[in-house]
């Protein structure tokens, strides 16, 4: 196969342009330029974007023996993950620009610039299984299905993020790195090719956001916009720089002049972007049970093929955190005779979940397997 | 002439090289010749520092001064107009701040610096670099829509400042689309006022006739690597009496303007490769020329919707560098054409400044007035001494499926982009060239470094209406 791997300059996506070389697919790599104004050297927790990190990627692919090229996707990042991370933000959701990032760039601008040049799949240093399997469905028929699955990495397991590129996607991508069951086996890989990217720090933090201080780069950008923070009475407790720059469950940043009445730790409840109104609360407040989401990917061999009630609901679990635990769950999708339901509503089965913030992404589970996945809009207790 | 026959049978052959595809880079830099390659490996076993006073010392300063004669002799100089660098950068560094200290050292007014938007950047950032560190004010010469500066814009800005202009500095040809400025013209345009004229004429040498004295410039910038010669070796010929600074200091080498130790086999195959360049200038320029033109013709046949950018050579052959073609692919990215390209075993270039292997959008381009997004989606050619028929075959061959699936690459982008083409019009408007300074009854307004423009800032231009919005965007690709 023609394989285009992403490379980032990191180590993950180096092993993973290797192990596809070793596969014996004709390989080409491309690392993606993803701001105009970049750095001239990695600093503190960002591993992508310098133009340090796009030398490593080239040694990298000098030392696989591939070309390399450099493809500039920064006007497309910038129109999708980071405009979208602002006006979330602004319109009081919680954008996660790693699934907004998969969606946009590396499934969507990066795969179909690779399909129209004639690639047949792009291969990236995910850490997440792609499988195929046999399924049985509710008339007996047997279908042969693509699937995405966790890593048996737990700790880098990255479906969370990927279940936003939906079964078409899946079929034209490659994680070669699925099944490592610690980053130590890859990065171990590397050294043994002898990879100068071997012991390279791992990345964490929002790579457009340049010092990992999210809310003053949403200051930046959109500007300082002083408002009241409020307790569920109306009351005003405090003042901020922007509600925007608050999120659902939040407890640190608050600054609030004076402590509650009851002494208790208060966290934000809600985010009111019209009036520009941040409200505090208790924990309790927090806790939901019901999740309504949008946007809804579900993966084959999940609608209508697995097992569902009269009403159309079906056990599974939820993941609203890149990180998070999993949780019991039933779910449906709504509109379900409809050609691709966008919608789907949640009730949890188990424990409730505190935090639970509009602009997540849900991914449901069962086992390691991702059926779909869903973008928040609501959440509450019922 | 048969000119399917391969070019390398001209003084100055190249050194054999692996088969490296069909290379149509030459413009980036161009094979050494055996002559020059011979010489640098007689001239790397010998020890000595040319400023040393013994016997290796002597030997290695007679290398030097012979080579200095020699590429004197061959551009029409004088040896003590020959000042070696490592290169055409440097040359152009010390030619835009050596010029500009030392015409300020003379008279502190002399701060503005004019120079064609089609400049290379060896020429462009210093500029701004003094724009920004040294209280220089740059001003960019507009071009016409085949990247010709205007000179009536120079005359107008000479006229309203001959005090106060430290320098001129236009290109000979341009790297990028080919354009031969009107060197004669500006030198002519600049005498009257006294102001010193560099050109950097490091694509023109080899290809053009370059005669220092008889160009009338006051500062001419030469590169090896681009005519057969080493990478890292140049010179700038600098007429005696040129307020010229140094930019290294050390050692006092080379009329005290460029400390460094000496490299001498580098100088001494950068002499030969200059000398068999110019001898055999004519009839590879003839040569070249003559598959450059059926390259042109059979690039429209195999992809009828590519542009030519940059003067026409079939009507105009006397403006264009004989080796030198440039097309625009409407709605193919340059990355894409250029990764397919070379798959297919051909290479060339975008031929503009990248950034860690980022193609940007042509300053040259759009200083011609070509829409940001065609731009984009551009391929310059360039052939050599080593360039055969065959070369051309190859890219032939590939070019129409590459193009078909890079605008296809393209298309990807565009229907994705459907969000943005509401907002911004459509995503790929073509060539849109901007009105010339030959079709408009006035001249477009130069460029400040300030980002204003001469109508804007009322500084004794007659106001014009901007026919486009390049200003702003030439400004902010070369911020101040």
């Amino acid at each position: 196969m023609k394989v285009l791997a992403a490379m980032s300059g990191g180590v993950d996506s180096a092993v993973a342009a290797a192990l596809a070389v070793e596969a014996g697919h004709d390989v080409v790599g491309v690392h993606m330029a993803l701001s105009r104004n970049r750095d001239r050297f990695r600093n503190s927790s960002r591993g992508c974007c310098s133009i340090e990190d796009a030398g490593d990627a080239r040694r990298a692919a000098d030392m696989l023996g591939i070309p390399y090229y450099v493809w500039d996707l920064s006007e497309t990042f910038e129109e999708t993950v980071v405009a979208d991370f602002l006006s979330e933000y602004e319109a009081g959701r919680t954008p996660n620009p790693c699934v907004r990032c998969n969606e946009h760039i590396k499934f969507e601008a990066l795969l179909d610039k690779a399909t129209a040049l004639g690639f047949d799949a792009v291969a990236t240093g995910h850490y997440a299984r792609i499988e195929m399997t046999t399924t049985t469905g509710p008339d007996g028929a047997d279908t042969l299905t693509r699937e995405l699955h966790r890593s048996p990495n737990d700790a880098k397991d990255q479906s969370y993020v990927l279940a936003v590129m939906g079964p078409e996607r899946l079929a034209r991508a490659m994680f070669p790195l699925g099944g490592y069951a610690s980053k130590d086996e890859v990065r171990a890989e590397a050294a043994a090719r002898g990879l100068s990217v071997s012991a390279k720090p791992d990345s964490y933090d929002i790579c457009f956001v340049a010092d990992g201080d999210t809310r003053g780069f949403l200051r930046d950008r959109l500007g300082s916009r002083p408002g009241a923070v409020v307790d569920t009475s109306g009351e005003v407790v405090g003042e901020h720089d922007g509600a925007y720059a608050f999120t659902v469950g939040q407890r640190k940043g608050l600054a609030l002049g004076r402590p509650a009445a009851d002494g208790r730790a208060r966290y934000v409840v809600d985010v009111q972007t019209s009036t520009n109104t941040v409200v505090v609360g208790p924990a309790e407040l927090l806790s939901v049970n019901r999740i309504e989401g949008d946007k809804a990917i579900w993966f084959d061999g999940v609608l209508g093929r697995i097992a569902t009630d009269a009403d159309g609901w079906f056990d599974t679990e939820i993941q609203i955190r890149a990180h998070g635990a999993p949780v019991p769950a039933r779910i449906r999708a709504k509109h379900a005779s409809t050609a691709a339901p966008s919608e789907m509503e949640i009730e949890l089965t188990g424990t409730p979940l505190r935090g639970v913030a509009a602009g997540q992404s849900v991914v449901a589970y069962a086992g390691t397997r991702v059926l779909g996945q869903a973008t928040v809009t609501h959440a509450r207790r019922a | 002439m048969d000119v399917t026959a391969s070019l390398a049978e001209s003084a100055g052959a190249p050194a054999p090289s692996p088969d490296t595809g069909a290379y149509l880079d030459h413009a980036a830099t161009t094979p050494m010749t055996s002559a020059a390659l011979a010489a640098f490996a007689e001239h790397a076993r010998h020890t000595g520092n040319a400023s040393s006073l013994h016997s290796a010392g002597r030997a290695a300063r007679r290398t030097v001064e012979e080579s200095r004669e020699v590429v004197a002799r061959s551009l029409g100089a004088r040896p003590s107009e020959v000042i070696f660098t490592a290169g055409g950068t440097e040359a152009d560094n010390l030619a835009i701040k050596g010029i500009f200290w030392g015409r300020r050292a003379q008279d502190k007014r002399r701060t503005r610096i004019l120079v064609s938007a089609v400049e290379h950047h060896a020429v462009l950032d210093p500029a701004f670099w003094l724009a920004g560190h040294a209280g220089a004010q740059v001003v960019l010469l507009p071009v016409d829509a085949e990247g010709r500066v205007d000179v009536d814009t120079l005359r107008a800005e000479l006229a309203d400042h001959p005090q106060d202009t430290a320098l001129v500095s236009v290109m000979w040809a341009n790297n990028e689309v080919g354009t031969i400025q009107p060197v004669r013209d500006v030198v002519r345009a600049a005498r009257p006022y006294g102001i010193p004229v560099h050109v950097d004429a490091v694509q023109a040498v080899g290809q053009l006739e370059v005669d220092f004295a008889a160009s009338g410039a006051d500062a001419l910038t030469v590169s090896g690597h681009k005519l057969g010669g080493p990478a890292g070796v140049g010179a700038l010929l600098a007429r005696r009496d040129l307020p010229l600074d140094a930019v290294l200091h050390g050692g006092g080498q080379e009329r005290g303007v460029r400390s460094g130790t000496l490299d001498v086999p580098a100088i001494a195959a950068f002499a030969v490769a200059v000398r068999d360049a110019v001898a055999g200038r004519a009839a590879y320029a003839a040569r070249v020329a003559a598959l450059r033109d059926g390259l042109i013709e059979r690039v429209h046949d195999a992809a009828p919707d590519a542009v030519l950018c940059g003067p026409d050579p079939r009507t105009d052959p006397e403006l264009r560098l004989p080796a030198n073609a440039h097309f625009a692919f409407p709605g193919a990215e340059g990355d894409s054409l250029l990764y397919l390209l070379d798959s297919a075993g051909v290479q060339a270039s975008t031929g503009s400044a990248c950034q860690a292997g980022i193609p940007q959008p042509s300053h040259v381009l759009l200083a011609m007035g070509v829409a940001e997004d065609a731009a984009r989606g551009a391929l310059r050619f360039s052939l050599g001494p080593t360039s055969t028929a065959d070369d051309v075959d190859r890219l032939i061959a590939a070019l129409p499926q590459v193009v078909e699936r890079a605008q296809a690459a393209g298309l990807a982008g565009t229907n994705r982009g459907a969000r943005k083409t509401a907002e911004h019009g459509p995503a790929n408007d073509g060539l849109v060239p901007r009105p010339s300074p030959s079709t408009h009854p006035s001249s477009p307004p130069a460029v400040h470094s300030d980002g204003s423009s001469s109508s804007a800032t009322g500084d004794g231009l007659v106001p014009r209406p901007s026919p486009s919005a390049r200003p702003s965007s030439s400004s902010k690709e070369h911020p101040a």
